[in-house]
């Protein structure tokens, strides 16, 4: 009895906000929509989304203390692994969380591949999707350069040396990814700078429009014996 | 399904309680590293003393604030910074100096001795200081800061003391 005013006054703020801000409505279209009878191979976009978001608080903690100039870029490593208190915790879950990333967009993909949902009205949802994996490996990529030791070195080596097997064009790719003719501080830079913020600002982008597909045109069937 | 007691838990809030019981332990698993993480450097072990040796004590004008300098270097995180410091030190007798900090008591800029005007005057909001380091003018709450002192063999030894 005590608690019933504080109950309707807490009820009063909530109707406040959902007067302004439409909450009910927002909760009836996005988490109470019709789903069809599926299974956990329908989780795998949401645990996508779960790591999408860890990376980004783990990748913009690491920032707090990592440096990337090549005087500075594997010393502030060193340190966030064996002066910083949990920095071993954020690095590792940034480190493994990018590997299960790849994996699990991977897995989304594939189970939407078998069951055809990538079909009619759905195609939008597929290439915006496509996207994504390709800026997910984008990601991991230009993060594995960052700590700057000597198999970030030469890993970029090789991948840019890749990047540049196209005829005509593959000289001017690998110039445009180092900044220049080698690796270098200016690789580093832009290598952060991809890292942080262009390909995940693009990736927010997509993955806002890739959910509000999702959301508009509904979960697919899973496909029946009789089609 | 068919028949269930009012009173039972539906599908629905089973989850609702499970999925908020989840997630707020993994919010709290994550959250507690993450703070610990960024306050990390303030937590560290800071400062700590040490005997810095000024020269002789003959090389000080009896009697006349006369400005020393040194630096130390420290590491803070992966780098080593050199910090410099600076102090005026004033001898009475053989045996008697004052050492003065030049960090302003205000709001830490660092103070000048000004021979003309007999006082020790900082730049950034005009504070005054008298030779004894009482405040004369100005926004600085106390006198200006002394640091102990040792000699022994002529060689003056001044108290760095922080953190
Ligand atoms: C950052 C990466 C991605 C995130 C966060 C993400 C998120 C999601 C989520 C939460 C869903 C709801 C259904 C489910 O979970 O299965 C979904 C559906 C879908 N995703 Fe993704 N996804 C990503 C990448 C991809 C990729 C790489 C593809 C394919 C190339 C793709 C294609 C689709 C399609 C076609 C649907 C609709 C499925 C249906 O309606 O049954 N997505 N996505
Ligand atoms: S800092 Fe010296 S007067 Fe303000």
């Amino acid at each position: 009895m005590t608690d019933k005013p504080s109950r309707s006054r807490l009820q009063a703020l909530y109707e406040w906000l959902d007067e302004r801000l439409g909450l009910t409505t927002i909760n009836k279209l996005v988490l109470d929509r019709k789903v069809p009878k599926v299974n956990w191979w329908y989780t795998l976009g949401s645990a996508t989304l779960f790591l999408f978001i860890l990376q980004g608080i783990t990748g913009i903690f690491l920032t707090v203390y990592y440096v990337p100039t090549p005087d500075h870029a594997y010393d502030s490593v060193n340190y966030i692994m064996q002066g910083v208190r949990f920095g071993w915790l954020v690095r590792g879950i940034h480190h493994w969380g990018a590997s299960f990333m790849v994996l699990f967009v991977f897995l989304h993909m594939l189970r939407v591949f078998y069951m055809g949902s990538y079909k009619y009205p759905r195609e939008l949802t597929w290439i915006i999707g496509v996207m994504l994996f390709l800026l997910t490996l984008g990601m991991g990529f230009t993060g594995y350069l960052l700590p700057w030791n000597q198999r970030a070195y030469w890993a970029t080596t090789v991948g840019t040396q890749i990047a540049g097997t196209p005829p005509v064009i593959g000289p001017w790719i690998t110039r445009i990814l180092r900044g220049g003719e080698d690796i270098s501080a200016l690789t580093l830079s832009r290598f952060f700078s991809m890292h942080i913020w262009m390909i995940p600002g693009l990736m927010l982008l997509l993955v806002t429009v890739h959910l509000y597909l999702v959301i508009r045109l509904g979960i697919s069937n899973p496909p029946g014996k009789d089609e | 399904m068919s028949s269930r007691n009012p009173h039972d838990l539906s599908r629905r809030d089973f989850f609702k309680i499970v999925g908020s019981f989840v997630s707020g332990i993994m919010g709290v698993m994550l959250g507690i590293p993450l703070i610990s993480y960024f306050i990390s450097p303030a937590l560290d072990e800071q400062g700590g003393e040490k005997w810095i040796p000024a020269g002789p004590l003959e090389n000080y004008p009896l009697g006349k604030p006369t400005l020393f300098t040194f630096t130390l270097t420290k590491q803070h995180g992966w780098e080593k910074t050199s910090q410099s410091y600076g102090v005026y030190i004033i001898r009475h007798s053989d045996t008697e100096v004052t050492v003065f900090s030049n960090v302003c008591t205000h709001l830490a800029c660092r103070v000048r001795w000004k021979d003309e005007l007999g006082e020790f005057v900082c730049p950034c909001h005009d504070a005054h200081f008298a030779e004894t380091g009482e405040v004369i003018s100005g926004p600085a709450p106390r006198p200006l800061d002394k640091y102990e002192y040792k000699i022994e063999d002529g060689i003056l030894y001044i108290h760095l003391v922080e953190g």
